[in-house]
């Protein structure tokens, strides 16, 4: 009698735990860099990150900035905000949360060897009023602060202290404690970790917050080849896959228990030309660069059917652009001004033969085979579509390091004609104007390949940064943007589409605008998780 | 023999060193690993930091030198991707990758050597000829093309297998196992197969040949007249006989497994050192490559060198010539 008891109480022991036990496995292309949050700023570790460790706001999936270890802020001077921390958080360790972790914290993001700086941009100091009230003090009015800010991840003072991790360290052994462990405030902590093999997170059972998701465990496990990856996916070894290859997502949606969820990235996909040299390295000798002549580059604008890029070679994943931000970044001047020029190969030739080139001209165009969505294939529709008004397209296509070596300012920015992608990481629009659209003041245009160079555009990018009216900055902003437009600085052409393979196990997703998953978004089936245990076979723990 | 070692050995030295110096050379060629570690907008200033902090400023010589003095002191430097010791790393990913190496050069062995047997003997069977056709694909298959296709049979179709990783494994100190647990085993199996296929392939051709010279021989025909048993004929004469080219092989091809375990590997995302080696590729990951590369050098310098002393213990013709020739 009593082993039947017993037999009967492990049973429902049993059930209850396969009810409540929803595992979430999931997978991408490659693993994260590392722990450490001021380190290595990368997509899918900033993701993983940020599941750990959080900043003063939290950025939700719609971007809206919500509060998370600050409760309220104020901007009690245009160069200075004070923000009221939350109480009673604790960090995973249990050490207690108050305002010497925030200093501890920006003196360490902003050391040599951090990557994250930007976060802090414009903040110079941050004072403590007293446990809860912090004071950040900027070098000029910052209407974008607030933006950056949730990359700004707290660490516990006490824990860098035993564990001399007190500077985010790359590349020595020494010190480098906080990119293997990890201990944050946020809604998961770790469990385990394994390079290149898996990351295991719990949820943290003492977070402040209210849990939107109902995972009891996260497992992610990178999986480089794409068709293993899909295959993880279709036999149920994975609950959500990213990015699927396009050329999957059909096959996808026309099987059972699995399906795409698909959105626009907050990336845009454009070219860019040699606007600098007197000379176009791929004419020597003959004295000239047609790029440096508007026309020419709207010729080139004209020979372009976006359209059919996006239709054919991204298969429909695409959204053409006409702008170089995406809508959702902030200051994105709206859908009318949004607009391509139209495709006209007619046109094209017209003003090609206005520029003097009626006979086209040589360019070497320079692609990475490895960086965006379909890289290597909008080039070559981009080299034919082009040949077709006359430009003798030489495509050079590379892989991103060589690619980036070529393109870059370091390697005196070597290319007349490029592909390139650009996402502003504080989702802001001064960050493309800054990095991409000009190289006026100091330190700008670190990615501005071509060198586009317009005083007013650059005069109004200066502006941009400081003023804090929100109605005037946007309209500098459409100013510069019409400007650009109107010198055809850059081809925008699309933002591309986020591809992600999800089994039926997962209930709902909120889908960022970019590539990687905030688990606190993650609602998982109640009790379809331990069905696909036994089903799949998997290598999972019990 | 002593001699004959110590000789062996000091060529291993030689060709990793040069194996390091030309890997060295072609690192300038794959590109700027700062690019692949800072944040997109970095300043020129913060790049050269970071370059500086790696010591890639340094001249090439200056380099090449550190490098060397640093791994004959067993420190491979740290990877630029994972910023973990390079020499941990690779000591945690050398049992995944050894383990399979081994599993499939024993499946190609265990199958190999009596298929050989086999379609030597019954030449112009139908199984034969079947068997001969079959091992033909396996030549020709490209392995990650065989690596999906287990994929799809098994994992995906019949939901037998896994389709990836390595399942549990149990840590013994510095050796993690598959083999002790039942995820790990049923993870073992594709990869293992799909390595395998190609020298279970060759291995089949190879003892077939070899038994097919064999048995029209003199020796076999005169020790089938003197009445031995058929068993002894063959096994003991004639597959004896065989063995010394197909031992060759197989040693030089365990090396060759290593290396085609990169692909391999990638396919199942096998946790290794070949994947290993093939991201450190991705990202420019210079400390990895070189140490990769040395290790390949060392690995099959040590193969060859077992090869031939295994020679001499199935051939004594061999260890008289070799010790006669290379010691003097």
């Amino acid at each position: 009698m009593a082993i039947v008891l017993l037999l009967v109480n492990l049973l429902a022991a049993f059930l209850a735990s396969s009810a409540t036990a929803e595992i979430f496995r999931y997978s991408t292309t490659g693993d994260i860099l590392g722990l450490d949050p001021h380190t290595n700023n990368e997509g899918t570790t900033n993701a993983m990150k940020m599941n750990i460790y959080e900043g003063l706001l939290h950025r939700a999936w719609d971007l809206s900035l919500h509060p998370a270890l600050a409760t309220q802020w104020q901007q009690v001077e245009p160069t200075r905000w004070r923000f009221n921390l939350r109480q009673g958080v604790k960090f995973h360790n249990g050490n207690t949360f108050d305002a010497d972790d925030v200093l501890v914290s920006f003196d360490r993001i902003r050391s040599s060897q951090s990557d994250m700086s930007y976060a802090v941009g414009t903040v110079s100091s941050i004072n403590k009023i007293d446990a809860y009230t912090i004071e950040l003090v900027t070098t000029v009015p910052d209407p974008t602060l607030l933006l950056a800010l949730p990359a700004f991840l707290i660490m516990d003072q006490q824990w860098l202290e035993q564990n001399e991790a007190m500077q985010p360290v790359r590349g020595t052994m020494a010190g480098n404690f906080a990119n293997t462990h990890a201990n944050g405030t946020g809604p998961f902590r770790l469990v385990e970790r394994q390079a290149d093999t898996r990351t295991v997170l719990e949820p943290n059972a003492d977070w402040w917050g209210e849990p939107r998701h109902n995972i009891t465990k996260a497992i992610f496990q990178p999986i480089a080849n794409d068709a293993t990856r899909v295959a993880a996916l279709l036999t149920g070894e994975m609950d959500l896959i990213y990015p699927v290859p396009l050329q999957d997502i059909d096959r996808i949606n026309r099987t059972d228990h699995v399906r795409t969820l698909e959105g626009p990235e907050l990336r845009t996909i454009f070219l860019g030309f040699d606007q600098w040299r007197d000379e176009s390295l791929d004419m020597p000798g003959s004295g000239r660069n047609p790029f440096k002549d508007v026309r020419v580059r709207r010729a080139v604008y004209h020979a372009i059917d976006e359209q059919a890029i996006a239709r054919v070679v991204m298969r429909g994943a695409a959204r053409p652009a006409g702008l170089m931000i995406a809508p959702g970044i902030n200051g994105y001047p709206g859908e009318p001004m949004d607009q391509r020029l139209p495709y006209d190969p007619a046109m094209a030739k017209r003003l090609l033969a206005e520029a003097g080139y009626p006979d086209g001209f040589p360019v070497t165009f320079d692609c990475p085979t490895d960086r965006y969505v379909k890289d290597e294939a909008i080039c070559t529709a981009i080299v034919s579509m082009l040949q077709r008004v006359g430009i003798r397209v030489i495509p050079n296509f590379q892989t991103k390091t060589l690619y980036f070596d070529k393109i870059s300012i370091k390697g005196g920015n070597r290319t007349s004609f490029f592909l390139l992608g650009w996402t502003p990481n504080t989702f802001d629009v001064f960050n493309t104007l800054q990095n991409v659209m000009t190289m006026h003041p100091e330190g700008h245009g670190i990615f501005n390949c071509g060198r586009y160079s317009n005083p007013e555009v650059e005069q109004l990018t200066v502006q941009i940064q400081r003023e804090t009216d929100p109605q005037k900055r946007d309209a500098l902003v459409r100013e510069a943007f019409r400007i650009h437009q109107e010198d055809v600085g850059h081809i925008p052409l699309h933002q591309q589409y986020l591809a992600w393979g999800m089994a039926d196990t997962v209930a709902e997703i909120k889908q960022r605008p970019f590539n990687d998953v905030d688990l606190r978004y993650v609602v998982m089936r109640s009790g379809t998780a331990a069905a696909a245990q036994t089903s799949s076979g998997g290598d999972r723990k019990p | 023999m002593l001699a004959f070692v110590a000789q062996r050995i000091a060529q291993t030295g030689l060709v990793m060193l040069t194996v390091a110096f030309v890997a060295f050379a072609m690192f300038h060629f794959i590109g700027d690993p700062i690019n692949n570690m800072v944040s997109q907008d970095a300043t020129a200033e913060q790049r050269e930091q970071v370059r500086r902090h790696l010591g890639l400023d340094d001249p090439f010589p200056l380099q090449f030198a550190y490098f060397i003095s640093n791994a004959v002191h067993g420190d491979f430097g740290v990877s630029y991707r994972l910023s973990l010791p390079v020499g941990a790393l690779i000591a945690e990913r050398l049992p995944a990758t050894l383990e399979l190496v081994f599993v499939a050069a024993s499946i190609a062995l265990l199958v190999g050597m009596p298929l050989g047997v086999y379609t030597g003997l019954y030449r112009r069977g139908v199984v034969s000829r079947l068997l001969l056709g079959l091992t033909l694909v396996g030549i020709s298959l490209p392995t990650f093309l065989t690596g999906l296709i287990l994929i799809l049979i098994f994992s995906l179709w019949l939901g037998w297998l896994p389709s990836f990783g390595r399942g549990e494994v149990v840590d013994l100190g510095i050796w993690s196992t598959g083999f002790l647990t039942a995820s790990g085993r049923r993870a073992l199996v594709l990869p293992s197969i799909t390595l395998a296929l190609f020298q279970l392939a060759l291995i089949t051709r190879l003892v077939r040949a070899g038994m097919l010279e064999v048995l029209g021989s003199d020796y076999i025909r005169f020790a089938r007249a003197r009445g031995l048993p058929n068993r002894l004929v063959l096994f003991g004469h004639a597959l004896k006989n065989t063995l010394v080219p197909v031992m060759t092989n197989v040693g030089l091809q365990i090396g060759a497994l290593i290396a085609f375990a990169i692909i391999t590997e990638t396919v199942f995302q096998w946790p290794g050192m070949g994947l290993l080696f093939l991201q450190a590729i991705r990202f420019a990951d210079i400390p990895v490559m070189a140490a990769y590369l040395m290790l390949t050098a060392l690995l099959f310098g040590v193969i060859n060198l077992a090869v031939d002393l295994l020679y001499g213990a199935i051939d004594p013709r061999v260890r008289g010539e070799s010790s006669h020739h290379k010691g003097s």
